[in-house]
């Protein structure tokens, strides 16, 4: 609505669906926090609803997600909240002398232990092993109630990143980046010619020629500016 | 308010100096994303009020003093912009502005899920471009559409909207010569979907069934600018 409307008592009704939105069997609705998702019963509240009275209520701006159990939402932007085993892109942001600090784009910076860093190092020697702002693939290993989180560099394919380019996406873009069962980035992959790695916390790290590498980041800008313009489309 | 009661400010039949009936609104449009670079951000412009909202965060709290444990704290600033009313502002925070800042965060403090960001801060940052009264009521209104748009879970959004008296008769949305020079002003924050209250402030005196017809038409007000809010989110950004 842009502009031009006045209150006057013939327009100020309020709808007021008793059963809710999501039954008017529209597919992926679109709601506002504090919109009425119907009743309770028969159904449980998912990510982004809280149970109210006996009702469902949004609590997040985004798309209505209901499987026939439970209700959710999917936001259409959200920060990054770190999750145990998330695979995440993360730049080392201080050190001491045996620990790491590891902006992974969360509210909080993760921490990597030396016990769980790349290979051996003297007490002391973490700075000769990874410097200031060098960019880490590492697993969420553990997070805590109050958000402290830890990372793990022991795995498969965890490693220091050396080479390529790292873009940024909402990470709520992440599952139209991949696609179904892998598909889109596999389709991606193949006509770029490029590595891409995605990680959960909207990192996406390619590595390949240089005209591979730009057309990757055209169509990750291309995917964002699209979603930010029309937003139902997320 | 100025107590000039002199000044008519409303005719026999109800007209406002604006031209308004005793229960319009001026016009509102809100946009969102007016700030790429924001977590979430929304643009309202009411009548000729300009507010533009940011938020940032869930981030980490700094202070560390006002971190709390086990839920996030909402940093509330509300500024209105040097050139955005005819005599200068003088830059920086004052007692008014402090006060807004408290108050609005306290309103949408109600509504925020604070407790799923233990030991975060939410940073919401109001400026107000053109100010015609009512900016309080124009900022938190912006802020809480720019939260909804960050993707912060909340369980209402907040609307809020004055209304006052003015020669006598109560009227909804009072404009700035109505402000000035009217007999009270009742600026409300209200949750339209359960119809709670977060927030009341009065300037003035009005009688109980004053206070009533002012409640009664901030309420009905907060339906219609609710219902501009949600078409604003779901319509995509600017």
């Amino acid at each position: 609505m842009k502009g031009g409307r006045v209150a006057r008592p013939d327009n100020m009704s309020v709808s007021n669906d008793a059963g809710g939105p999501r039954n008017q069997g529209r597919a992926s609705l679109l709601v506002a926090p504090g919109e009425d998702l119907g009743e309770s019963e028969g159904h449980e509240a998912g990510h982004g609803v809280l149970e109210m009275d006996g009702r469902l209520r949004a609590t997040k701006h985004g798309r209505v997600n209901d499987n026939g159990t439970e209700i959710a939402i999917e936001p259409l932007r959200t920060a990054y909240i770190p999750r145990p085993s998330d695979l995440v892109i993360g730049y080392v942001e201080g050190c001491t002398n045996n620990i790491w600090f590891i902006d992974i784009g969360a509210p909080f910076n993760a921490i990597l232990p030396m016990s769980l860093g790349p290979g051996k190092a003297a007490f002391g020697g973490t700075r000769s092993l990874m410097d200031i702002g060098e960019a880490v693939l590492c697993r969420v290993q553990e997070v805590e109630e109050t958000h402290s989180s830890v990372v793990t560099m022991k795995g498969m394919g965890l490693r220091k990143i050396r080479s390529g380019n790292i873009e940024q996406v909402d990470p709520h873009l992440l599952g139209r980046l991949i696609g179904k069962g892998g598909k889109a980035l596999r389709q991606l992959k193949e006509d770029t010619d490029c590595r891409i790695i995605v990680a959960d916390n909207g990192r996406v790290w390619i590595d390949g020629e240089f005209d591979g590498i730009v057309a990757v980041r055209d169509q990750l800008n291309a995917m964002s500016d699209d979603a930010k313009s029309t937003g139902v489309d997320a | 308010m100025g107590g000039y009661g002199d000044v008519q400010m409303i005719d026999e039949n109800g007209v406002r100096v604006d031209g308004r009936g005793p229960g319009d609104l001026r016009p509102v449009s809100i946009e969102t994303g007016v700030i790429p670079v924001a977590d979430g951000s929304a643009r309202v412009i009411w009548g000729t009020n300009h507010a533009v909202a940011a938020v940032y965060g869930p981030m980490e709290c700094h202070p560390r003093k006002i971190q709390r444990q086990d839920r996030a704290v909402l940093d509330v600033r509300y500024n209105m912009a040097p050139f955005s009313t005819p005599d200068r502002m003088r830059p920086g925070f004052n007692r008014r502005s402090r006060e807004i800042s408290k108050v609005t965060a306290d309103a949408l403090e109600s509504v925020v899920l604070l407790e799923m960001y233990p030991r975060c801060k939410i940073r919401v940052e109001i400026e107000i471009l053109c100010a015609e009264a009512g900016t309080r009521c124009v900022g938190l209104t912006a802020a809480s559409v720019a939260l909804a748009h960050a993707g912060i879970p909340m369980t209402d959004m907040v609307v809020s909207v004055a209304s006052g008296k003015i020669n006598g008769v109560v009227v909804c949305d009072l404009n700035k010569e109505e402000d000035n020079y009217g007999e009270a002003d009742l600026p409300m924050g209200i949750l339209p979907n359960s119809g709670e209250l977060v927030f009341l402030q009065l300037d003035g005196d009005l009688s109980p069934a004053e206070f009533q017809e002012a409640w009664d038409y901030n309420m009905e007000a907060a339906m219609v600018v609710h219902q501009i809010m949600v078409d604003a989110l779901k319509g995509g950004d600017a």
